[in-house]
């Protein structure tokens, strides 16, 4: 039996009941990286020696006590690019981490560390989680397994493709703006951003602490609420994570939703909307009601200052956040006489373009005489944001419409960073409340994956997936997979 | 708060014009705590080796995130009470952006805009008179590393070294108002503020090393006017007696240039010793502008009243009302109340000795005397010397029972300082009871006069110097045990002077 | 308001990025084009609130004052690009 391709759910029945060894399955993702990953590039630095060791490790502890060991104890795992884990290269998609070996490894890695997780590797991001197609990658853009020609979204593209291209069950990401639910709409998987605050951020390379979330991807619902499971909770070293008990999804998962009430959000169903987009994610509110649901108008009015408000405040965090990249403790240095002359000739050429602008925009933003006009209205619009999110759910239970305007595009197609931000429209509002948001698939158009966004109030996650996974059941979506899956079957 | 005592010593002239030197004082104070300000480093670095006191955290390497430091906010809470300011309810920290080596993060995590206390006052004494300073606010951030430049002088350095040992360790900062008008009142505000955090246990202060540093802001302005001149900013200032020198060649330099018709730049200068002068720190190209905005990663502190008054009431004592009440209680001097409250360690031992029954003026006498010249001499307080209180307060109650004599005393304290042992013991195996027996001394008596005819001759011409002479005498016959006051009566009954 | 030369140029310096001609008129003119969309913000009527500088409603989180091991010499000085003995090593600083 293959398991490439398949759940997390399936490969932890089979490693208990003898189907297959965590060995093999490490055997059968390294075959497929190899197999795939030369067009894919989603995995920037594989650590197979480091996998074997755990596969072993696994195979022990799920050999001595089974019904202990956790659902991911033995399967494979891939994780972005921006997550430590202790003497594995980690760069954050860019040239100026080139060569730094963390001395440490973060919470949530850590935590699937515990659980007897297999990590193969490191996946290709955009630079400092800064993009929305992966080409921000310093070091080879992503291509969408569904179509080798366009992109796999942003900026967790490699750990989205991972898992669209059956290299892993699933992957870790994080999300800003929206970085893991809109590459998991293009590659046609899914993907969860926790409520702000429910995974630690210790570990986690920052580019927007108030913004950024750990969260899984998967082929299914059930697998990201394992995965969200085994990472979230409170955690000492990261001062904002929450110190709530995290409710346990899988039960809430069954519950069905007869009798929920769904919000459409008004703005979200916009004309920036593709047509192909609007036609799948339609169908899937019909399918919704048809399953005892209640949908419901909602307006959020200012949904339209959300992306001036996201692209002033994450850029002002990231300036702060990025100015340790200096040339002195770690990373890459372009060595002169003079330290001005370090630095500058450093950052200069160890970032990006894309890391540059922000930087730039950030900094400006916060510099004397504009905090008031940008940062501090941006800080005020955002309260005013998550309010109206606060008022919907008054009235609803949760929202649902759209994760991505468009369909994945092709590579080179948005070069003006205007449009890239665009990307995230429907994506970005979610971070700026803090609230949690799934994007999982409902449908093809022009033969591309289309993704459906469900978002919860703060701390509803289970809410969140509960509704998720009912559409999901109720349709097919979670059996499609991207042709590079066909392949290794072939 | 301004001063409201004028003082002689700060009127400037320029020209024939009357002019003030206006001083702001803003201190750097590192916090006792046993870990750093948002990491568990140890915050006791001096001396350990270059870079082995750090973690991911105050490294500033990738994805680690600060964890505040609960002791650092209670006894910056303390200092901010001791010094009688207002804690308002709700504090946050914010970032502080800028890049240099000893900056990993290249911010720093510090307070702007909400800090954790205001408008506050520190009451201290300048000549005997006491002086009242505003101080502005006390807030709380983390320290920077430490740097060494090649060849010791920063401008001319082709390179330099970066420890991150005290990168992270919690600093609080002190920012007085200017309302210090002379070098010594400067100088007095610094030493009284130094006295008070020592006393409240939040600093050690140790200027030497670094852990109680200051910074001046100096401007000088026409008397009677309330606008603030030219403020020129003055560092590296690393002695009380820097401070002093520095604030009075500033404002003598500032005094200078305007009488020359010159304009003052506004700029920092540093102190620098081997020239007993201040040197312009070559102005940058660009200017620091800092970007402050709420640090993301600390939600902010909400202070409630009840811990605010419980740490009130744990309270020390301050130095100034224990001076005060040490006076009262004990009819001791300014002076002496002064420094027997110089450290709380200080005062405490004086009390305690007190408290066995001492008088209260003659333990004052041999802990300022005798007790400070041993200390000093072996390098080790009281409490830690072979005598400890106990056995300086039984050596005391000998000598006010006349039992032995000062000069015995003093030998006696010597020695058991640095060996320790039984005072009344030691007296009475060694026979060193002191001679109070008229009858007995009074053949001493006689012989000291037969053989110090010059001394009689000298005595009974009016100098009473002489007189010394003749107990010493006596002292010397006795070994040192005769009671010099009944000796000295003795000899003036004799001579009949 | 446009941004001035003058204006990249002091914004790149503040943040240390050392620019050539072409990418300081080129971010110039994208970034232009970012702040103007940022007039969006002024549609949105914020005088009742506050800011949110913090998503959540956390306060008073800290750790008690104890001591940790910390990292040995030899890790915290494993990823120096440039180290001299125990020290980060920089050139001239030329204040």
């Amino acid at each position: 039996m293959s398991f490439t391709g398949g759940t997390v759910a399936a490969s932890a029945a089979a490693l208990r009941d003898g189907g297959v060894s965590p060995q093999e399955l490490l055997t059968e993702a390294r075959a497929q990286v190899e197999r795939v990953d030369a067009e894919v590039g989603a995995v920037l630095t594989p650590t197979w020696e480091l996998a074997e060791r755990q596969a072993a490790d696994a195979q022990r502890r799920l050999r001595e006590d089974p019904g202990a060991a956790s659902p991911l104890c033995g399967v494979p795992v891939a994780l972005k690019d921006v997550l430590c884990l202790e003497g594995v290269a980690c760069t954050a998609g860019s040239r100026i981490l080139e060569g730094f070996h963390p001395p440490y490894t973060g919470t949530a890695v850590q935590r699937l560390l515990d659980a007897g997780a297999v990590v193969i590797g490191k996946t290709n991001c955009d630079e400092f989680a800064m993009g929305s197609s992966t080409e921000n990658s310093a070091y080879r853009p992503v291509r969408n397994p569904w179509d080798r020609s366009r992109v796999p979204g942003g900026s967790s593209g490699g750990s989205a493709a991972a898992v669209a291209a059956g290299m892993v069950p699933y992957s870790l990401g994080t999300d800003t703006g929206g970085s893991i639910r809109q590459p998991a709409a293009l590659c046609g998987v899914v993907g969860f951003k926790p409520t702000y605050g429910r995974v630690s951020r210790y570990g986690l390379i920052a580019f927007a602490s108030s913004l950024d979330q750990i969260g899984p991807f998967a082929h299914t619902v059930e697998d990201c609420a394992l995965v969200y499971s085994a990472i979230a909770g409170h955690d000492p070293r990261d001062s904002t994570s929450s110190p709530t008990a995290v409710e346990d999804p899988m039960e809430a998962l069954r519950a069905g939703i007869a009798g929920m009430r769904l919000g459409v959000p008004h703005e979200y169903f916009g004309e920036g909307l593709e047509p192909g987009v609007r036609l799948a994610v339609e169908e899937a509110l019909r399918v919704l009601e048809g399953m005892g649901a209640t949908l419901d108008e909602v307006s959020l009015p200012s949904t339209g200052a959300a992306l001036s408000t996201y692209y002033i405040i994450a850029p002002a965090e990231c300036s702060s956040n990025l100015a340790r990249y200096d040339g002195i403790r770690f990373g890459m240095r372009k060595e002169h006489d003079a330290l001005l002359q370090m630095y500058l000739d450093t950052r200069g050429s160890g970032f990006g373009a894309e890391v540059k602008r922000r930087i730039m925009l950030g900094t400006y933003a916060l510099s004397s005489g504009y905090y008031d006009a940008y940062y501090r209205k941006a800080q005020k619009v955002r309260t005013v944001i998550a309010e109206e999110f606060a008022a919907a759910f008054e009235r609803v239970d949760a929202l649902v419409c759209a994760t991505s305007p468009t369909v994945a595009f092709p590579l080179a197609a948005r070069e003006d960073p205007l449009s890239m931000y665009l990307c995230d429209v429907l994506t970005l509002p979610v971070n700026l409340a803090g609230l949690p948001g799934v994007s999982l698939p409902c449908g093809m158009a022009d033969g591309l994956p289309v993704g459906l966004q469900v978002i919860a109030p703060r701390f509803q996650d289970a809410r969140a997936l509960r509704v998720a996974h009912a559409y999901e059941q109720a349709t097919g979506w979670h059996r499609t997979r991207s042709p590079l899956v066909a392949a290794a079957a072939a | 708060m301004s001063s409201t005592a004028t003082h002689g010593t700060d009127t400037l002239r320029v020209g024939d014009r009357e002019y003030q030197a206006v001083i702001g004082l803003e201190v750097h104070a590192q916090l006792l705590t046993r870990s750093k300000m948002f990491c568990g480093c140890s915050a006791a670095y001096v001396g350990a080796p270059p870079n082995s006191n750090t973690c991911p955290v105050c490294l500033g390497l990738p994805g680690t995130l600060p964890v505040i430091n609960r002791q650092a906010v209670e006894y910056t809470v303390r200092t901010a009470v001791a010094l009688n300011c207002e804690i308002p309810e709700f504090t946050k920290f914010d970032r502080k952006n800028y890049f240099y080596p000893d900056l990993p993060k290249g911010y720093q995590i510090s307070q702007y805009d909400l800090p954790l206390s205001r408008q506050g006052w520190l009451q201290f004494h300048v000549d005997g008179e006491q002086r009242r300073c505003g101080v502005t606010r006390v807030h709380l951030e983390e320290d920077t590393g430490t740097m060494y430049h090649a060849g010791d002088v920063l401008q001319s350095a082709t390179s330099s070294l970066v420890d991150c040992n005290r990168c992270g360790v919690p600093l609080m900062e002190i920012v007085g108002e200017p309302d210090l008008r002379t070098p010594e009142e400067a100088r007095e505000y610094l030493i009284w503020l130094r006295r008070v955090l020592m006393y409240i246990g939040v600093n050690d202060g140790n200027l030497e090393q670094g852990s109680f540093r200051c910074d001046a802001n100096v401007s000088i302005r026409p008397r009677g006017s309330d606008q603030l001149g030219v403020k020129v900013e003055i560092k590296n200032m690393n002695s009380f007696r820097a401070v002093h020198h520095a604030l009075g060649y500033e404002i003598e330099r500032q005094r200078q240039v305007l009488e020359q018709g010159g304009a003052l730049l506004q700029e920092t200068r540093g102190w620098v010793e081997t020239q007993q002068a201040t040197v312009s720190q070559r102005s940058k190209e660009y200017a620091h502008d800092y970007r402050y905005f709420p640090e993301p990663d600390l939600p902010p502190l909400q202070l409630e009243a009840a811990l605010v008054e419980r740490i009130r009431g744990e309270l020390p004592e301050l130095p100034d009302a224990r001076a005060a009440r040490l006076r009262r209680q004990h009819g001791l001097g300014d002076y002496d109340a002064g420094l027997l409250t110089a450290t709380r360690e200080e005062a405490d031992t004086y009390e305690s000795l007190v408290a066995t029954g001492v008088g209260a003026k003659l333990a004052a006498n041999w802990m300022l005397g005798e007790v400070a010249r041993l200390a000093n001499e072996h390098r080790l307080p009281l409490q830690q010397s072979g005598l400890g209180v106990v056995g300086l307060a039984a050596l005391l109650r000998l000598l006010e029972a006349g039992t032995i004599s000062g000069s015995v005393a003093k030998e006696l304290l010597a020695e058991l300082y640095r060996d320790g042992g039984d005072p009344a013991a030691l007296v009475e195996q060694r026979g060193l009871g002191q001679v109070s027996d008229a009858g007995a001394l009074s053949s001493l008596v006689d012989e000291a006069i037969a053989q110090g005819s010059k001394a009689v001759a000298d005595f009974r011409a009016g100098k009473e110097a002489a007189l010394q002479s003749l107990v010493g005498y006596v002292m010397k016959q006795t070994r040192g045990r005769a009671d010099a006051q009944l000796v000295n009566r003795l000899l003036r009954e004799r001579l009949g002077g | 308001m446009p941004l001035t030369p003058e204006d990249i140029a002091h914004v790149a310096m503040l943040a240390r990025l050392g620019l050539s001609d072409e990418e300081r008129s080129r971010y110039g003119a994208q970034l232009d084009a970012v702040l103007e969309h940022m007039t969006r913000l002024n549609d949105v009527d914020t005088s009742p609130v506050g800011e949110t500088a913090q998503v959540g409603e956390l306060v008073n989180v800290w750790r008690e004052d104890i001591s940790q091991p910390s990292l040995s010499v030899e890790r915290a000085l494993a990823n120096a690009p440039a180290r001299e003995g125990d020290f980060f090593r920089v050139g001239a600083i030329q204040e």
